[in-house]
């Protein structure tokens, strides 16, 4: 009987921490958030529950434009790091010899760890102006004055891929891993060539990493904050910048919790239908890694 | 395998893909550092020459790096968060092993999908709800009993608790997965020679949780250290070193001062994430 209590009283020290920790910084912030942006303003001090601040929202083309833009471009971002980093992790984990895959590995891992700022800072120096890139190419005669790289929405992706793909990379890696080859060969034999034997074997196999991996790129794509700005300028229209914009410039924080709530909203919408379109749930995907 | 047994055109091309995508992934940062050392005060081209000014020089306008007193206090902000972020979300982390592996109760694979979605929420949005609790909380504090709590003013007790709210997911994980490789007949041998429970769980049980605890604190520290989103909201007058060095990019310009701090973090966190990644390959897990 003693030996029961014990027992309970174990599990109970330790689901404390972890209730405090979902309960105090997750949940009841994002309750907090909710309720802060259904107050309406309606005098100095004065406040009154209403659906203002959605409404301000759907009134104000600027602003859904603006998440749609956000949205749209994060769902190209996700595409265009796929394609780019799948044939990538199936040459580590599938083609490249033993020594040269633990290598290879390990670089794609290092940059993981380096700052989104750091990343962004080294693209401008690349791509302003009076970058590397600008210089370089007048010194080789390609063109007469100096070209502007940035502020342009093909950087802004092409800075965003950079920033995300390695998140697509390793979790790519590791289901492709642990793939029998002998899957792989059997459908040789059985006479598919190499496109079929991609399409009905190895991808269907990956299934669950290439959902992983989008999930988690197709996030930080739509709430990162730095890549767009410096890349993009002042006027990239990324839908975290409203969201400062409203909370520290305007310091307008019920319109700002709306836009926060939206966005959470918006992306948690684009997941649960990819989730249900590729037949996959978070329990075998981001769970799993 | 397959493609290695014929080497063809096809392979030939595959391996320049992937080599031009390493170097996709090298220029920016060997941008970032290589204008350390270029003898200049903007960073660009044309290269002047070497020189360690922007690290150690002491006098304007080539104020180096270790004598920039702005930037030191962010790195010192930084390092503090860091810490403590690192040590509480290790040990929640842990906790939330035990919880999660022994533990058996209802709901448990909803709650441990609950575990993993703060990973998954966008840093931004953390930030804004945790500011709103806690100014809220402040707020009624001070109206109803004229009590000020300084700290859920933004600032650095604030800036831990954002950060924590999604690093202890990846401390969690990480330990998480080592303690279902623990083999239970080495406690209850353990047991049946007379050891007590707490002498197994520090004897035996957590010095082999041991490399997963320091390899998730060391990626703890690092994210940290490098986090943005989340710390822009929470932050107070103490700015940690990101928000500096942001602050300095967008308004003022850019001196290679920022290439020295840049080149000192990428070593800096290249080093550690090597170590981390070290410790987690031993060999005691069969």
């Amino acid at each position: 009987m003693q030996q029961k209590d014990i027992k309970r009283l174990t599990m109970l020290l330790l689901f404390a921490p972890f209730a405090l920790w979902i309960l105090l910084l997750i949940l009841l912030p994002h309750i907090g958030m909710v309720i802060l942006s259904l107050r309406e303003k309606v005098a100095p001090r004065v406040y009154e529950f209403g659906f203002g601040n959605y409404i301000d929202f759907a009134m104000e083309p600027i602003y859904w434009n603006t998440l749609l833009r956000t949205g749209s471009m994060a769902l190209l971002v996700t595409a265009l790091a796929l394609l780019i980093g799948f044939p990538i992790a199936y040459y580590i984990a599938k083609v490249a010899g033993f020594r040269t895959r633990g290598a290879l590995f390990l670089l794609c891992l290092i940059p993981l760890w380096v700052s989104d700022l750091i990343r962004a800072f080294g693209w401008i120096l690349l791509l302003r102006e009076t970058g590397v890139i600008s210089t370089f190419l007048q010194w080789s005669g390609a063109i007469d004055g100096p070209i502007e790289f940035l502020y342009n929405d093909a950087t802004v992706v092409v800075g965003l891929v950079y920033t995300v793909i390695l998140f697509m990379i390793v979790p790519l890696v590791s289901t492709l891993d642990g793939m029998d080859n002998s899957m792989i060969e059997a459908g040789y034999n059985l006479g598919g060539n190499g496109f079929t034997v991609l399409r009905r074997i190895i991808v269907p196999y990956a299934m669950p990493g290439i959902v992983s991996g989008c999930i988690v790129v197709f996030m930080l794509t739509a709430g990162s904050y730095l890549t767009p700005i410096l890349l993009g300028g002042k006027n990239s229209s990324w839908f975290t910048e409203q969201i400062y914009d409203q909370f520290i410039t305007r310091f307008n924080w019920e319109s700002g919790a709306a836009f926060g709530f939206l966005l959470l909203a918006f992306t948690s919408l684009v997941i649960w239908l990819g989730l249900k379109l590729s037949g996959q749930t978070l329990a075998n995907t981001v769970a799993k890694s | 395998m397959l493609l290695q047994s014929n080497p063809s055109p096809f392979l030939w091309g595959y391996r320049i893909y992937v080599a031009a995508f390493f170097i996709f992934l090298a220029a920016p940062l060997v941008a970032a550092g290589a204008f350390a050392f270029n003898d200049s005060l903007f960073p660009a081209l044309p290269w002047q020459g070497f020189t360690l000014d922007w690290f150690f020089n002491d006098t304007e306008p080539k104020l180096g790096m270790f004598h920039d007193r702005r930037l030191l206090r962010g790195m010192y902000y930084s390092f503090v968060i860091a810490c403590f972020v690192a040590s509480l979300s290790v040990l929640v982390g842990t906790t939330n092993a035990f919880l999660f592996v022994r533990g058996d109760f209802p709901g448990k694979n909803a709650l441990y999908i609950v575990m993993v979605i703060p990973l998954v929420i966008p840093g931004v949005i953390l930030g804004i709800s945790i500011l709103v609790l806690a100014s809220d909380t402040a707020n009624y504090f001070e109206n109803s009993f004229d009590l000020e709590l300084e700290f859920l003013r933004p600032g650095i007790f604030l800036v831990v608790l954002g950060q924590f709210s999604f690093i202890t997911t990846i401390t969690s994980l990480v330990i998480t997965a080592r303690l279902k490789k623990f083999d239970d007949s080495m406690e209850e041998a353990a047991l049946n020679l007379g050891a007590s429970r707490a002498r197994v769980l520090r004897t035996i049980t957590l010095p082999f949780l041991r490399p997963a605890m320091i390899a998730s604190g060391i990626v703890a520290f690092l994210v940290s250290f490098e986090n943005f989103n989340t710390t822009l909201f929470l932050v107070g007058s103490e700015a940690p070193l990101t928000i500096t060095m942001y602050d300095r990019m967008a308004k003022v310009g850019s001196t290679p001062v920022l290439n020295a701090v840049s080149f000192f973090l990428m070593v800096g966190s290249g080093l550690l994430a090597l170590v981390s990644i070290f410790i987690q390959r031993d060999k005691s897990v069969r």
